[in-house]
């Protein structure tokens, strides 16, 4: 007699345990490929090694001009002295796509004024890194940009 | 006074919220139990069928690009490369076929307990809304995956409204945005299945289950003769609810091992120029009205004999929809059998001119 009120709250919890336990399983199992279908697949020819950026007679100095690397921008300078370089076009500060200022011969961000020399160093302004640069290859008239 | 957490959580809640009588509500709500109780279970069932569309629809969309351009590559990226992308996909599509299953047998049972009578009529017609508006998904769905069955099943589907008289043609244009199918019916059947009908669901659906809470479960023929005594009832809450979770637990079940023994097959990209593949069919919820068209000769009377298919069929429908009203005019009483036989022989048509359509 005086196992029974003792043995039934046990009998109870042991199930609401187990009630528990599969309820946390099945709610992970719907959860856990909900979450997987969120991650992004790799795409292919995101990220293409080299691409030709410009024509070489469209170019002129002091001129920059933007080219799609892949599914983001680059940015071919021609400086004064006729010397290529690429960049990422991305500012390392919010992602904004940078352009080249002639008047300032400076890459410039537009979105919160920060700018980089010609080497892509951050010089002034909120971008706390350097913008990564590219390779510049002449192949008769294409000028093609490489993955450094 | 309240000293728990829970108790002050419940007492702070009660100030902002009528939490009270909703549990007295919920408390005083009850279901009858009798032979045919099982049939109340399929309203539930529906509804919770409706949910997994939304939640599948929503992680579709993650990915799908309308455009025709873009759909059929999209839905392929969802199937091959996306991590559960594949089940994703057939949960959507086997979770709506036995949603209008679902609404089918709901149907069909509040037709045959005669749950339509006064003062239920407005549940009954929007319940009915709720039917087309789920064949409206159906219909509007197939299209999205741009495949060449869906892209001819529209065709033949929006040419179907055309016969109808004065009005069907520009029904159809609308449909489709212009004279053929292509680009543009495309973008509207997307508007039209993720935004459109969605609205229009939860709002006919709100209406719908209000009606059920203001008036109660429908009790069975005979029941208002009966002692106080001999009627049986099961509280609503939390006897029925419990039943309720655990049936649309084994739903979702049974639709995970549907999904993954019988992913749905995506087939070839819709070509516009190619003629119609053999076999072409509806889905099987649109077969018995494609089969019966199959049936009108040509011309009947001098008149178009799919356009005086379409008409029948509409009043038909009409017939089926007012039933609250005739069945109340006929004699009989409550046990009227004229609406039983005419029942029976929809049930029978409808499953025999499907089963003709499979084959």
């Amino acid at each position: 007699m005086m196992d029974e009120p003792m043995r039934n709250p046990t009998r109870r919890n042991f199930l609401n345990y187990l009630l528990g336990v599969s309820a946390v399983g099945w709610v992970g199992s719907v959860l856990y490929p909900v979450f997987e279908y969120f991650k992004i697949p790799p795409q292919k020819d995101d990220q293409p090694e080299s691409v030709v950026a410009a024509s070489f007679k469209d170019l002129k100095p002091n001129q920059g001009v933007i080219f799609k690397f892949g599914s983001s921008p680059g940015l071919l300078i021609m400086g004064q002295d006729g010397q290529l370089r690429a960049f990422s076009a991305v500012c390392t500060h919010l992602e904004c796509t940078v352009k080249y200022r002639p008047d300032l011969q400076k890459i410039h961000c537009a979105c919160h004024n920060g700018m980089y020399d010609l080497n892509g160093s951050n010089i002034s302004g909120p971008p706390p890194r350097p913008l990564p640069q590219y390779r510049v290859v002449q192949r008769g008239d294409d000028v093609v940009v490489f993955r450094a | 006074m309240a000293t728990s957490p829970h108790e002050r959580f419940i007492s702070w809640l009660a100030e902002r919220f009528p939490v009270v009588a909703l549990q007295r509500f919920a408390s005083e709500k009850k279901v009858p139990r009798y032979e045919g109780s099982i049939w109340y279970y399929f309203g539930g069932v529906s509804l919770f069928l409706f949910i997994i569309q939304v939640c599948s629809g929503i992680l579709l969309m993650m990915y799908y690009q309308p455009g025709v351009q873009t759909a059929f590559e999209s839905v392929r990226f969802i199937v091959v490369h996306v991590r559960f992308g594949w089940l994703v996909r057939s949960i959507h599509t086997w979770s709506a076929n036995l949603m209008i299953f679902s609404v089918f047998v709901h149907m069909f049972s509040v037709y045959f307990t005669k749950a339509f009578r006064r003062p239920r009529e407005l549940t009954w017609f929007t319940g009915l809304a709720l039917l087309g508006l789920c064949m409206a998904f159906g219909f509007s769905g197939y299209l999205l995956p741009w495949n060449m069955l869906a892209f001819f099943a529209t065709k033949v589907g929006t040419a179907i409204v055309s016969v109808a008289p004065v009005v069907g043609r520009p029904i159809m244009e609308i449909l489709r945005g212009g004279k053929d199918v292509g680009a543009a019916t495309l973008v509207r059947f997307f508007g039209l299945h993720v935004a459109i009908l969605p609205a229009t669901f939860t709002a006919v659906l709100s209406v719908h289950l209000l009606m059920v809470q203001i008036q109660g479960m429908h009790e069975p023929h005979g029941w208002g003769d009966l002692p106080e005594s001999k009627k049986r009832y099961m509280p609503f809450f939390p006897n029925f609810v419990l039943r309720d979770v655990l049936l649309w637990l084994i739903v979702l079940n049974v639709i995970a091992v549907l999904a993954v023994l019988f992913p749905w097959e995506l087939g070839h990209k819709a070509d516009p120029s190619a003629s119609a593949p053999l076999g072409i069919k509806p889905e099987w919820y649109f077969l018995f009205g494609y089969q019966a068209l199959k049936y009108f000769p040509g011309k009947i009377l001098g008149m178009d004999g799919d356009a005086v298919g379409v008409v029948t069929f509409g009043i038909g429908g009409l017939l089926w929809v007012l039933v609250p009203f005739w069945d109340a005019r006929l004699a009989g009483g409550a046990r009227n059998r004229v609406v039983n036989y005419v029942g029976l022989l929809v049930v029978i048509g409808i499953m025999a001119l499907t089963v003709i359509g499979l084959r």
